[in-house]
This record gives structure tokens, C-alpha cells and sequence, in this order.
């Protein structure tokens, strides 16, 4: 499969990655190679395989339900680019 | 043309675990911003999230109760998008693989039994909160949400009125409640629910494109929401428009909804199972020892209401609409043994008008359950009359005191004594020749006018069966 410019577009925005539109052929020839390489695997018959979840044979274990943490919020904050009233802030997301 | 209205509900229910759903901070509300984030919930690097017992537990409880399957195995797996409120860049929540799997909740509307699909419920972890209030032009960001544990519970597309969607909101939000598992405070966003609305030609079964309404926070603007947007798809499918598949805000002050900006729909979330949580297994042993640990529920109550008090369905539904309503009512029944129907008119009547006035809900009753049945008690055994009672529950409402010493105090006694209503009956007939005559001579309507005087006269406290037996007598000459 080969990937237009459009999805190579589509991907880095998904990624929020910025790109360099001189490279986007080559992005799209580098993406769709590593898609060839991963389409081999459908050519394995794979009905009635319960699909991995995770490569460990274990299971979850769970914590009982308490509260374990202390405010470190100053600590968290003081590298964050910038705080206000104990918020961070961030560009804004709604005009 | 006629219109088939579908509506599909995605209820998120926090639950009531003290801690988050793969962190120790705690899940208080209300604390000051960023004070209840850790580490695990700003997503800092090297950190892995540990899975909360009792969201698990919660959201089996939940699927025992829906008679839903609970699977030996389910998986966690992260929803990715970018947002500045999520901190790790993708959520923690469940795809394929869902906690709670194909269950059921009956619904009632105009006393017809309905019952509708839940298609999953999942577990997943709450975004935190964006304040988009003036930041010098940037956005505040409070995490102490991020991470609350939340039960997303799909429903199928079964429901074809707003008014079915807001039964079923209503049912499920009663259920988790009598769970325990969610406190249901939809102002504080505990429940929240987003609807999937579609119409189609009355008798096709392939779906409309649906839009999806957000900003739902009361069962009112649910109802306005749906009815609204339904109006809407009708006037464009109508006008040879086409529905635009897309989420909606409900606007409460304008009751209307309005399209999201496409920017934030561009949605791809390239879900898959988030390596760093194990499978979770649930035994069936599990499963088995918690079966007795769940509350009899809405619908066993009400059932068993209807049986042991013989009331109506429509009493018993009321009064078991949340679990306290039905353990106040229960207790003044015990109490006042034999007469169920009695304490369930007082309890949904004066009682829940009160309650209503003054916006508070049965565990703030100003009036105990005891209290209430020993007021019932004096009716019964005729010391004061229901109009008496009304009086006095107000101010035993007011904390002016026991029914009691209250009736005690302000000499509320009903008067039962034949002599003394005689004697007022003679004194009311004797004040009154004019109607007294016109009454006799065919006007019967005036009995009403007569049995209102004697009452006046005795300031309330009359016995009505007797005023009216000896006042017949009385009148008839």
C-alpha cells in the first residue's frame, strides 16, 4: 500500500507533528514501506486466535482503593512554563 | 411524513472510589487546582498506572445488576487524541474488550414496561478540566479530575422519545445509586450523559445519521436537547437537506443546539491495548461472592411494595425512586403498621412538597420518619383530624416541636364529644335560617356550606364523620 501526501499530512496532524513539506514524499515512501513490511503479516491465517493483549503471560494486579498521594503541586509547578491560581496554562484551545 | 425519533445514551458515571482509577490521589471534589494531581496523573515520564480495586469491583456490581455478562477477561487500551486537559496525550478507557458486556434496564412510560439494551460499560479515567475564562488569552488548567475513575455505559438505540431517554436516565441513575457505586450529582458532573439522535421514515429499520448532543447536565435540558434537535434533523431531512454527522452542544439560556468546531472532531483515536496494564481476569468466584453484597434493587423494591403494602404501581414507583425515599417510608410504615397507604400519601404528599419547596432531598428532612409516624398515630386514633395534621406538620417542619406536645400546647385535640358538635351544629343552624330554609326546601348543595360553618366554628377540630352524620340528622329537621 502507498500513502498519498494527503494521509502523510493527515498522520503528522493526528501526531501533532510538524513537517517539512519538501519531505513529505519521502515521508510517504518511508511510511509505506514499513506498511509493506507489517502487510506480510495478513497473509497469516489468524481466525480463532485470541489476539495478544499484552506479550507478558500475567495478569493485572490491583491496589486497594486508598489514598496514598500528598499535594506536590508546588513541585510539579515550578517546571511548568507557566502557572496562574494554582492552574497551568496553555494556549488557548477554544476562541 | 411521519418521523421515528432514535436515541442512543452514553451515560459516564464517576464512581465513588475514594482513590483514582490507576493512582493514590484522591478523588474529592472540590479541592483547590492541581492540589489531588500526582505524578501518574500529569502523565510524567516513568511512571505506570496500578489498577484500582474497587472501580472493578463497582463496575461488576453494576453489570451483576443489569444481568449483564461480566467476561473472565478484560483489557485496557488507550484512546489517543491531543487536548491540553490530557496530559499522558491519550486516555486510559476500554475498546474491544469492555468490562461489562450485553445487559438490560426495564423502563416505564405511561405505566407500559419497556426494556431497554445496554450494549457495554466500560471503565475508563476522567480528562481533567479546561477554564477557558480570561488567562490573558490563555487557557487554566486543572488536573485534579484527570484520572477520576468513570464507568461509560452504552446503551442500544431502543429509545424513541425524549421522554423514553430521560425514564431510562432516570432508572439508571436511581440504580447506581442503590448501588453505592456513583453519588449522582449531575451539577457536579458526577453523571453526565451524551446522546446519539437519529430520525428515520416511520416503518424503515435502517438508521438516519445521527448527531451526537453534548452539554446535558439536568434531566430537564436532556428532554429540551432531544426534542429540540429532533425538531431540527425534521425541518432539514424536510426541506431536502441532509443531516451532517457531527457533535452538538446543547445551549440551555437559547435552547438550541450548535455544531463543535470541526477542529475538534477530526477524530481518530487509533485506540490499542495500552502496554503498560496487564489483562484484567475476574474469577468467577469472584462474580459469585459479590451477588449477595448487591442491594435490593428498584425494581425488586417496587415489586415487593406493590405485594406487602399493596399500593399502586404508580406509589411504589415513586417511593422507591431512590433508596432513601424507600427507607424513610418504610420506617414510618413499621411504625404505623396497617396502614401503608396512609403513610405513602403523606410521605409523597405533604412530606414531598416540602422537600420540594425548600430543594432538599429525604436524608435532610426537616421531619424524621418517626416523627411522621406519630403524627399518623394521633390520626388514627382520632386525637386530631387530617386538616389538624397538616397544620401541625408544618410546624413540626419548622422544629416547633413533638406532634405531641404540640397538640398538647395549642389544644388541637379533635373534638369527638357529641355534645359539644351538637351544640355547635345548633349554634351554626340557628345563625343560618335563611340557607337552613332553603335547604330544606330542596337546595342540598348547601350541606357543603353547613359541614364548612360547623368546622370554622370549631376551629378545625371538629370530627368530619361525626359533624357529618349528626348534621344530616340535624338538617333533615
Amino acid at each position: 500500500m502507498s500513502l498519498s501526501p494527503e494521509q502523510v499530512i493527515k498522520i503528522a496532524n493526528l501526531a501533532r507533528i510538524a513537517i517539512d513539506t519538501q519531505a513529505i514524499p519521502r515521508y510517504a515512501e518511508n511510511l509505506s514501506d514499513i506498511l509493506a513490511f507489517v502487510e506480510q503479516m495478513n497473509r497469516v491465517d489468524t481466525s480463532g486466535i485470541l489476539p495478544m493483549a499484552h506479550p507478558l503471560e500475567a495478569v493485572a494486579r490491583c491496589r486497594t482503593d486508598e489514598v496514598t498521594e500528598t499535594d506536590h503541586r508546588e513541585q510539579f509547578q515550578c517546571i511548568a512554563p507557566q502557572v496562574e491560581a494554582g492552574l497551568y496554562l496553555v494556549p488557548k484551545v477554544i476562541e | 411524513m411521519n418521523w421515528e425519533t432514535v436515541i442512543g445514551l452514553e451515560v459516564h458515571a464517576q464512581l465513588a472510589t475514594k482513590s483514582k482509577l490507576f493512582s493514590g490521589a484522591s478523588t474529592a471534589y472540590g479541592a483547590p487546582p492541581n492540589t489531588q494531581a500526582c505524578l501518574i496523573d500529569l502523565g510524567l515520564p516513568g511512571v505506570l498506572p496500578v489498577l484500582n480495586a474497587e472501580a472493578v469491583r463497582m463496575a461488576c456490581q453494576f453489570g451483576l445488576a443489569i444481568q449483564a455478562t461480566v467476561p473472565a477477561r478484560s483489557v485496557f487500551a488507550r484512546k489517543n487524541y491531543f487536548y491540553p486537559d490530557l496530559p499522558k496525550g491519550y486516555q486510559i478507557s476500554q475498546y474491544e474488550l469492555p468490562i461489562v458486556q450485553g445487559g438490560q434496564l426495564k423502563i416505564e412510560i405511561d405505566t407500559l414496561e419497556k426494556t431497554i439494551g445496554i450494549t457495554r460499560a466500560h471503565l475508563e479515567e476522567d480528562a481533567g478540566k479546561s477554564l477557558h475564562e480570561d488567562f490573558h488569552g490563555l487557557s487554566g488548567i486543572d488536573l485534579n479530575r484527570a484520572g477520576t475513575p468513570l464507568l461509560e455505559i452504552v446503551s442500544e438505540p431502543d429509545l424513541r422519545s425524549a421522554k423514553e431517554a430521560v425514564a431510562y436516565l432516570k432508572k439508571l441513575h436511581s440504580l447506581v445509586r442503590y448501588l453505592n457505586i456513583c453519588d449522582g450529582n449531575l451539577q457536579e458532573g458526577s453523571f453526565r450523559c451524551d446522546a446519539n439522535v437519529s430520525i428515520r421514515p416511520l416503518g424503515t429499520t435502517t438508521l438516519g445519521t445521527r448527531t451526537e448532543l453534548k452539554n446535558l447536565n439536568s434531566f430537564r435540558f436532556i428532554e429540551r436537547a432531544i426534542n429540540f434537535e429532533v425538531e431540527r434533523q425534521i425541518a432539514l431531512l424536510e426541506n431536502g437537506q441532509k443531516i451532517q454527522q457531527e457533535t452538538r452542544l446543547y445551549d440551555a439560556e437559547k435552547n438550541e443546539t450548535r455544531p463543535m468546531r470541526s477542529k475538534e472532531e477530526a477524530n481518530d483515536y487509533r485506540y490499542f491495548p495500552d502496554p503498560d496494564l496487564l489483562p484484567l481476569v475476574i474469577s468467577p468466584q469472584f462474580l459469585t461472592q459479590l451477588i449477595p453484597t448487591l442491594p435490593e434493587l428498584p425494581d425488586a423494591k417496587r415489586d415487593r411494595f406493590m405485594r406487602d403494602y399493596e399500593l399502586s404501581s404508580y406509589d411504589a414507583n415513586v417511593l422507591t425512586q431512590s433508596r432513601e425515599l424507600a427507607d424513610y417510608f418504610e420506617e414510618v410504615v413499621s411504625t404505623v403498621p396497617g396502614e401503608p397507604k396512609l403513610c405513602a400519601n403523606w410521605v409523597m404528599g405533604d412530606l414531598s412538597a416540602l422537600l420540594n419547596k425548600h430543594h432538599l432531598d429525604i436524608t435532610q428532612s426537616k421531619v424524621t420518619a418517626q416523627q411522621l409516624a406519630k403524627l399518623l398515630k394521633r390520626i388514627l386514633d382520632n386525637t386530631i383530624s387530617g386538616k389538624i395534621a397538616k397544620q401541625l406538620f408544618e410546624a413540626m417542619w419548622n422544629q416547633e416541636g413533638e406532634p405531641d406536645a404540640l397538640i398538647e400546647k395549642q389544644g388541637l385535640q379533635q373534638v369527638t364529644d357529641e355534645g359539644a358538635i351538637d351544640k355547635i351544629i345548633d349554634q351554626v343552624i340557628q345563625q343560618n335560617p335563611k340557607q337552613l330554609a332553603d335547604y330544606r326546601s330542596g337546595k342540598e348543595k348547601l350541606f357543603g356550606f353547613f359541614v364548612g360553618q360547623v368546622m370554622k366554628l370549631s376551629q378545625g377540630k371538629a370530627n368530619p364523620a361525626q359533624v357529618n352524620e349528626l348534621l344530616k340528622q340535624k338538617l333533615s329537621g
